[in-house]
Parts: C-alpha cells; structure tokens; sequence
C-alpha cells in the first residue's frame, strides 16, 4: 500500500495500525500493572515481588477486575491486528523474510551505533525479529493466562502448557519478555522521534 | 461530560486520603486508592475524584458481564482434572480471612444443617443422617484466587443427588450457603448439579478437620477456593442472589475456573 497523505508523503504505518498500536498499548500497560499485583498475592519466586506503588488495583479484587476487564481489550484488538496484518500482507511485506546474517550483522551494527535509520517504513533484521517477537509473546501470554483462568473448562489448554502450575510460569515469563521489548521499544521511539511521529500521524 | 477543576492549594493526593478516610470498608479504601494510583494520569489532569468512584463502577460491571462469559463457557459434563495419590499436596494449605486458631468449632452432635428456600422438604440433618448419604471420593486440585494451587483428597456426597433427595426446584437460580464463623456464598444452579460438586465430610481418610471446614465444606473443583465454602451450617434454594463474603468485596462473583 504506498497511499499519499494530503501533504505528499508515503505513509508509514496505516490508520488501522496506528489505532490497533495505541489500543494495545493502553490494555497490554493495564493487563501488566494489574498483573504485578495478582502476581503478589503468591509469588512466583520467594525473594521477589513488585513494589505495590507501581501496582494497579489497590488491592488483589481491584487488580483481578483491572486484569478481567483489559483482557477483552487486549485481546479483541489482539485479534484485529493479526488479522489485519496477514490479510493486508503488512507482515508479510514488513516482517518477512528474517535471515540469520542479516540479524547478526544488524545487532552488530546497533551495538556500536552503526544501524541506520534512514527509511522509517523498511526494517531491520532485528526490528523485525523483535516485532515477531513480541507478537508472539502476546499469543503465549494469552494462552497461558487462558490456561491459568480456566484449568478446567480450557483444561487441554492448561495441559498443553504442561500442567496448571507450569502456565503459571510461561505467562510470568512472557509478561517479562514483554515488558523487556516495552523497555527497549519505549527506548527507541524516544531516540528516534519520527518514529514516535509516524505511529501518531502516520509518516 | 464532568467538568474538569482544579482547586488551588489542594494536594489530590491528600484529597483522596481525605475521601478514602470516609469510605467504611479497608477493602475499598484500598481499592479506590490503587485505583487512584493509576492516575498520576488522573491528578495531573486535574480530574474530580469522582472519577475513581466511577472506574470502580465500571469494573464491577464489567466482572458482571464476566459472570455471564463465564457461565456460557461453563460445562455440566466437563469434569474437572483427578490426579493419582501421589499428587496429592502434602500438608494441603489452611487458608481463611481468619488464623487456624480462630477456625469456628462446630459441635457435631448437636450439629443439624438447616435446608430451606425452594425446595419440598425442609427438615434439619444430623452428621449421622448425612454420612449415610452415598459418598465418594475425588482428588482434584484446589485453586486459590491467589495464584497458588494444591492437590487434594476430599470424600461426599454429591450436592446434585442431595438436592434431588430434599425436593429441591432446581430450576431456581441459586443455592446459597451460610457457614458458622458468619461466611457465605451463593453459587449458580448448574455448578450446585455439577457431578463433583460435592458435600464433603472427610479430608483424606479422616472425618473433615476443623481447618478443612468441620462438619461439612462444599468441595466445588470446578470454582477458585474461596466459593467452596467451609464449616456450612445452612443451604438455601433461591432465585435471589444472596451475594458471599468475598464477592460483596469485589471479588468475581462467578469465579470459575
């Protein structure tokens, strides 16, 4: 799709993408804050828990409907996107293919600086890893948390994911990835302001 | 559209410790502050604290809807996963609003459990008169809206049959139970006829211990650990929705897993 704004200029990121982007990061910030708190109630792990100041929810009923509420969110506009990106081609065009070399060179010039970012609408090796990346880590932390909410109607779910307690861990786990590609991405987009500028105004 | 205003002089947050002071319940002083919290966002535009009451509002309506999500998704004949012996968790968790030293005695011999509401046969049962109800056993997991799950080995009877036995309308929406320390829950019809939901008189091989609910818990597999109710003293057929413990609270009414 190469349409024109009104004052010239490729579009970089599609309406639909922009919306589908802000929606998402609205309902993943809620899901992840309210998440922290849930987590708190039974730690994962005995010497770590969030500070509840950055929690959402007060307490462990506020955050579970803070969490219950975002999911629909998250996940209907989880949906729109993913559709929308196969059946428009965007991910295809924008994602695909990845090649080993090329990340390894790509990393390798981030590191020191070198990647260039000159062309907003074509991406990196890395970018493009990422991006799947993430993608991928939000079906997982869907599923899992699925599988966490309903081990007994979803219960083949649960079992995929090797057992009741196990999914609690995948979803912890890619809750964390998440929040590590949020660091880095937030990062970025802060460095690169165009970039911000495009998924706002589209170029 | 609520007018945005901004007092001079007035810290939001002292504002809201201030209407936080007048709220009854901790639970919900606690919520409205978190709630609060995600809104650095909210003081900084200035918003009235109203809107805290509002997004409270928001989301308990929306956990309703969840209710209803819920019981669609909900199946009579999904049977919730059993484990073998060995799964069982050792020293399976006490948990309660209360310490294990406060858990309600029940005297068994004088125990008789009220049965009423919508159902043809309302006479009282002794312990005796329910632990010649067929019984059987299950050992499924145990999962606290906390996170944490266990394994446990829980021997009853089905509530389904008891309440075909007393007459019940089953066609009512709900059965509520009130337990002797002064919980309650009410849950929906088609989990009270699910095949494992289950009057429980014993933990293991032993007669119900005090911490496990003596003389009767309400083992329901197929709902989080707080709606499976313990020490029950009371169960009543209903259309009414007498609310429980923690769900007036803010917890998920439905709360099925």
């Amino acid at each position: 799709m190469s349409a024109q704004t009104a004052d010239g200029g490729a579009v970089i990121h599609p309406r639909w993408v922009r919306i589908t982007h802000w929606i998402n990061a609205v309902a993943i910030i809620v899901m992840i804050l309210s998440g922290w708190r849930i987590y708190n109630a039974s730690p994962l792990f005995e010497d770590f828990d969030f500070p509840n100041e950055i929690t959402l929810g007060g307490w462990l009923a506020g955050a579970l409907q803070w969490h219950f509420a975002a999911m629909w969110l998250l996940v209907i506009n989880g949906i729109v996107y993913v559709t929308l990106g196969i059946l428009t081609g965007r991910f295809r065009r924008k994602f695909l293919p990845i090649r080993p070399g090329e990340v390894a060179a790509d990393i390798k010039a981030a590191l020191t600086f070198k990647l260039a970012h000159e062309d907003l609408s074509v991406y990196n090796a890395v970018q493009k890893l990422l991006y799947l990346g993430v993608i991928l880590c939000g079906v997982i932390v869907v599923l899992s948390g699925l599988a966490i909410w309903k081990p007994v109607q979803l219960q083949e779910l649960t079992a995929l994911f090797g057992g009741y307690d196990i999914a609690r861990y995948v979803h912890f786990f890619a809750m964390a990835a998440i929040v590590g590609f949020l660091l880095v991405h937030v990062a970025l987009a802060l460095l690169v302001p165009k970039s911000l500028r495009a998924m706002i105004a589209g170029k | 559209m609520r007018k945005r205003r901004i007092i001079p002089g007035v810290d939001p947050k002292l504002l809201i410790k201030d209407a936080a002071k007048v709220m009854p319940d901790p639970g919900r002083r606690f919520f409205l502050r978190g709630a609060a919290s995600l809104g650095a966002l909210t003081f900084l535009t200035g918003c009235d604290i109203n809107d805290s009451f509002s997004a409270e509002s928001v989301l308990r309506k929306i956990s309703e809807f969840n209710d209803g999500a819920q019981a669609l998704l909900f199946s009579q004949s999904k049977l919730a996963p059993t484990y073998p012996e060995s799964a069982i968790t050792k020293d399976f968790p006490f948990n309660a609003y209360y310490t294990e030293d406060e858990a309600p005695e029940v005297d068994g011999k004088a125990y008789k459990l009220i049965v009423g509401g919508m159902v043809e046969n309302k006479k009282t049962w002794t312990l005796y008169e329910l632990y010649a109800l067929p019984q059987e056993r299950q050992i499924t997991r145990h999962v606290c809206v906390e996170g944490w799950s266990a394994i446990g080995s829980w021997t009853g009877a089905r509530l389904s049959d008891f309440l075909k036995h007393i007459g019940a309308d089953t066609r009512a929406k709900y059965v509520w139970f009130r337990c002797a320390e002064g919980y309650s829950n009410t849950i929906d019809m088609a989990t009270a006829m699910h095949p494992q939901t289950q009057m429980t008189f014993k933990y293991g091989n032993e007669i119900l211990p005090v911490k496990y609910g003596f003389p009767m818990k309400i083992r329901i597999p197929t709902k989080l650990g707080f709606k499976n109710p313990k020490h029950v003293m009371e169960m009543h057929v209903t259309n009414k929705d007498l609310g429980g413990y923690w769900e007036d609270k803010g917890y998920n009414w439905f709360s099925g897993l």
